[in-house]
């Protein structure tokens, strides 16, 4: 009997148990998978916890009924990984040995790694990173009548790098609504160059704080946040005032993967960008947000990559060269308010483009501008979620990036080489 | 890409100025990409420009001031003091790699 352990049960690590138990005969395989949660969460649902426009049951079910017949699930949290004997020690003392692992423990929120804010949360200071920390918010929005709104992003990467992006739309839209707009001073602070970096997105995004009034604070890496005085402060003697401050803590990987000696300065896993085995171990691989692939963390690129995962798997484990190569697919809804959402799609190599999703010319979602319809798809996205994705059904769109229906816009006409050498924003 | 000419010499850049051949790069051109943007190199400087190289070299990515801190031993006041207000980006330029970037 071969055994295949899987630590973690979120989106990656259900979908991977979910579509290699039936690839896996019973009689040669067991698949235990280790999780310490009772619940799953939809994290895409956070975003619209704290606007009151999801319910709690929208977002969380029971952990264990989403994993197939035929799965263990361990209730326990995994303390150490020992590569070298191919054990896992559990925080309460069991073991379990492998043949094979699969790290898919995801990342989460690290408000302690910024001097100041772990003490400062539930003040004036809020995160919706968390089902906990998202309920909060909503509490604090529902009762907020006025004043200094900061939406702040600690450090890249983070899970779902245009969350705080949307976070910030949505709130211009909330407080539109409730008609007190003009009583609210929106800032957007982040350690990047600009809210949108690449060119073809700045090009056709770049105007869309403006537009909102929402004020910019960029490259601004945050050296404290003092919750006495209300005032973020960058390593650049920066200091920007609130009343309520929206803060996307440093994310970090799984502290049992520090620990084990498989992780980097945020505790992510080494791999291969393209198979996700780690470049450590060749019987450990590590999916989802827990890798140091360069894609973006997100749901979708978990997905996408556990379809080049699976019969990479299946290769590997039976000696052959593994087939697929993952690609760093990625495709990602950004509310913009009222009813309206951007879609991007997009890939290691290639940025985001306009366009029309799935289909060329049909969509029916559009790239990079906004639409209603966008706007349902990221509704609709959520049933697919729970129903579709986590049981491991096949969806209907490739899990590679595909070119038809994208537009390379006219490259812009290149500057003269004496504009050139010094960078206007040095 | 165009081309520009740097401490004499043809090189490929993005139209911000950063290099987008890391192979184009010397110490040569490194001290006046520093000249450039009002950095003058000293031993300090030099060590840090040279981690991020190396780091890039077995990476493939830029590292960041995480990483420059935590991997390469230099806190990131220090990159703040050594290479004042954007360190991310001047680093960068100067050791002619690829700066920091979302995802959109
Ligand atoms: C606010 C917000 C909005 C988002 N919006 C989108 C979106 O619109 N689209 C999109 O594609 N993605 C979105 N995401 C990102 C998406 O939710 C994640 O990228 C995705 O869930 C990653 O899956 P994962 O399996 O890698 O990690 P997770 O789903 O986080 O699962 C990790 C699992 O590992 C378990 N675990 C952790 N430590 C241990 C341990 N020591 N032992 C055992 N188990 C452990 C955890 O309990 C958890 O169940 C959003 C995220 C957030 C926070």
């Amino acid at each position: 009997m071969r055994r295949l352990v899987v630590i973690g049960a979120g989106t990656a690590g259900t979908m991977v148990v979910n579509k290699l138990r039936p690839k896996l005969p019973a009689d040669e395989w067991s698949i235990t998978v280790v999780d310490p949660a009772g619940v799953h969460y939809y994290q895409p649902g956070f975003l619209f916890l704290p606007f009151g426009i999801y319910s709690d049951r929208q977002v969380s079910k029971p952990l264990a009924p989403r994993l197939r017949k035929g799965v263990d699930l361990v209730r326990a949290a995994v303390d150490r990984v020992d590569a070298a004997t191919r054990t896992v020690h559990l925080e309460s003392g069991d073991e379990l040995a492998y043949d094979y692992l699969v790290i898919a423990s995801g990342t989460t929120p690290r408000p302690a790694e910024t001097p100041g804010l772990a003490e400062a949360l539930g003040g004036k200071v809020h995160e919706f990173f968390t089902y906990a920390g998202a309920g909060a918010l909503a509490a604090e929005l529902a009762a907020f009548g006025g004043g200094r709104v900061v939406v702040h992003v600690a450090e890249m990467p983070i899970k779902c790098p245009v969350a705080p992006l949307e976070f910030v739309f949505l709130a211009d839209a909330y407080f539109t609504k409730r008609g007190i707009r003009d009583k609210v001073e929106l800032t957007y602070v982040t350690p990047l160059p600009g809210a949108f970096t690449k060119p073809i997105s700045a090009a056709y995004l770049g105007d869309m704080l403006t537009e909102r009034a929402i004020a910019l604070e960029p490259d601004f890496v945050v050296e404290s946040v003092d919750g006495d005085e209300q005032v973020l402060r960058s390593f650049d003697e920066r200091e920007i005032g609130y009343d309520l401050l929206v803060t996307i803590p440093v994310n970090m990987g799984a502290d049992f993967v520090g620990r084990s000696g498989l992780g980097d300065e945020l505790n992510y896993v080494p791999v291969d960008k393209h198979t996700l085995l780690s470049k450590a171990d060749d019987r450990i691989f590590a999916i989802g947000d827990a890798s140091d692939a360069p894609a973006s963390k997100a749901g979708s690129v978990a997905h996408f990559s556990v379809d080049a995962f699976v019969p990479n798997f299946l290769a590997h484990v039976a000696g052959k060269a593994m087939p697929e190569k993952f690609d760093g697919h990625a495709n990602c809804f950004i509310e913009s308010g009222h009813g309206k959402a951007l879609l991007i799609d997009f890939n290691y190599d290639t940025e985001p483009l306009p366009g029309t999703y799935p289909l060329p010319g049909v969509g029916p979602m559009r790239l990079l501008r906004e639409s209603r319809l966008n706007h349902w798809g990221k509704l609709a996205f959520r049933h697919l979620y729970w129903h579709m994705l986590l049981p491991g059904r096949r969806l209907p769109v490739s899990a590679h990036m595909s070119m038809a229906g994208k537009k390379r816009p006219p490259a812009p006409p290149a500057k003269p080489a004496s504009d050139i050498r010094i960078p206007a924003d040095f | 890409m165009p081309v520009t000419t740097i401490a004499g010499r043809d090189v490929h850049v993005d139209d911000e100025g950063f290099l987008t051949d890391p192979s184009e790069w010397d110490r040569e051109l490194a001290a006046a990409l520093a000249e450039a943007i009002g950095i003058e190199m000293t031993a300090e400087h030099w060590k840090i420009v040279e981690f991020l190289r190396a780091d890039f070299a077995t990476e493939g990515e830029t590292a960041t001031t995480r990483r420059v801190q935590a991997v390469g031993g230099f806190p990131v006041k220090q990159q703040f003091e050594l290479f004042p207000k954007k360190p991310a980006k001047k680093m960068a330029y100067i050791a002619g790699l690829p700066k920091p970037r979302g995802c959109v």
